[in-house]
């Protein structure tokens, strides 16, 4: 997995006077995301020019899903762990999955692109928001047409004695299309994700053998059908119907 | 009720209006003083929840979380769910996560009283 070069946009805010404690652990608000120069091998589609979605926007049921895990025998702070977490993020991916964000490490304000391993080969083109960080936590918001309308932080903390790594997400399909596929395959491979992504992290500091906890709750079993439009937004087809268009890029390194 | 630096008082300002009013952070771990605020603020005449924000000193990214949770359960009543009191910076917070889609924000307790009222006669 390797992490590429982009530009930061939303810069947070310069500590004024003005500004309550840990203001510029936010970003600045964005109304539409803007990408800055990527790798020929990014597939940089459906982040720029979109307006950032939360689970306030989504379509399909809201879930708050918790993937955690504690590392046993590291003597490692939460504090180091989120560094290392933010300055490599996505070297922890599974393979297939890429993540063009900053070379350095993540900052409130700053726009990846993402390209995501999809069913039968394909890939999906969308980005992400860090709309948060501090240094023991992140977080990231999507954008109108990912799969999900979400707020996901990422955190670490001491439970005694073992330090611990969560990924929490907050989050509703963006529009009926992928709530359709949410019971057959997309609580799957977002679960398979994460928990991949954890061990991986964990890994790095020494625990091989890691069990990552999964749990799972339904907060709001109401559709937001308000928000079906969201489907023009929808990345997969669009990243779908750009590669039939693009021939070339079917064989762009990582494949359809 | 208190939970670590947070204080979260509820007041009656109308039988279908109650203000939860923050002194203090709010994080993940507020959850239960929160929702326990809702539980007292709300009963089967109650139309809109207001927070008061004008004592808040900080919130992360869990705490924006939790006010998505307590949305849900205020719209589960068929509620409407308004702010005041937010400082600039928070203002643009609720911009930038789009929780101000759902959650009015208004400057004072009147106006956001007067909207309620509004959205009452609905």
């Amino acid at each position: 997995m390797r992490t590429e070069t982009g530009q930061p946009r939303g810069n947070p805010p310069e500590a004024t006077s003005d500004l309550p404690p840990k203001a510029s652990n936010w970003a600045t608000p964005v109304a539409r995301l803007e990408v800055g120069t990527l790798p020929t091998s990014a597939l940089n589609l459906n982040v720029a020019g979109r307006r950032l979605a939360g689970p306030v926007q989504g379509f399909g049921r809201l879930w708050q899903k918790t993937y955690r895990v504690a590392l046993t025998d590291a003597e490692v702070t939460p504090e180091a762990i989120i560094r290392t977490w933010k300055e490599h993020f996505g070297d922890f991916w599974p393979k297939g999955n890429r993540f063009y964000g900053p070379l350095t490490s993540l900052e409130p304000g700053e726009v990846a692109v993402l390209n995501l391993a999809m069913p039968g080969k394909m890939t999906l083109s969308t980005g992400v928001l860090v709309i948060y960080a501090d240094d023991e936590s992140f977080a990231f918001m999507t954008p109108e047409g990912h799969q999900f309308a979400a707020w996901i932080t990422f955190s670490s903390y001491r439970d005694d004695p073992a330090p611990v790594i969560q990924v929490q997400a907050l989050m509703r399909a963006s529009d009926p299309l992928y709530e359709l596929s949410m019971p057959i395959v997309g609580h799957r491979m977002e679960d398979q994700f994460w928990v991949a992504t954890l061990r991986a992290l964990a890994a790095r500091f020494g625990d091989n053998d890691a069990k990552v906890e999964l749990q799972r709750v339904c907060v709001d079993r109401r559709r937001q059908w308000r928000y079906a439009r969201n489907i023009r937004q929808n990345a997969a087809i669009r990243t779908t119907l750009y590669r039939m268009s693009h021939p070339r890029a079917w064989f762009r390194r990582g494949g359809a | 009720m208190t939970s670590g630096t947070t204080t979260i008082e509820v007041h009656r300002l109308s039988p279908t209006a109650s203000t939860i009013a923050i002194q203090g952070d709010i994080t993940s771990g507020t959850e239960p003083a929160l929702m326990d605020a809702y539980t007292r603020a709300s009963d089967d005449m109650t139309r809109s929840i207001l927070l008061d924000f004008s004592g808040l000193d900080y919130m992360n990214s869990g705490g924006i979380g939790l006010l998505v949770t307590l949305l849900v359960r205020v719209q589960r009543q068929n509620q409407h769910l308004l702010a005041f009191g937010l400082s600039e910076h928070y203002r643009q917070i609720f911009e930038l996560t789009r929780l101000d889609d759902a959650i009015g924000i208004y400057e004072t307790e009147a106006t956001a009283l007067e909207r309620a009222i509004w959205l009452d006669g609905d």
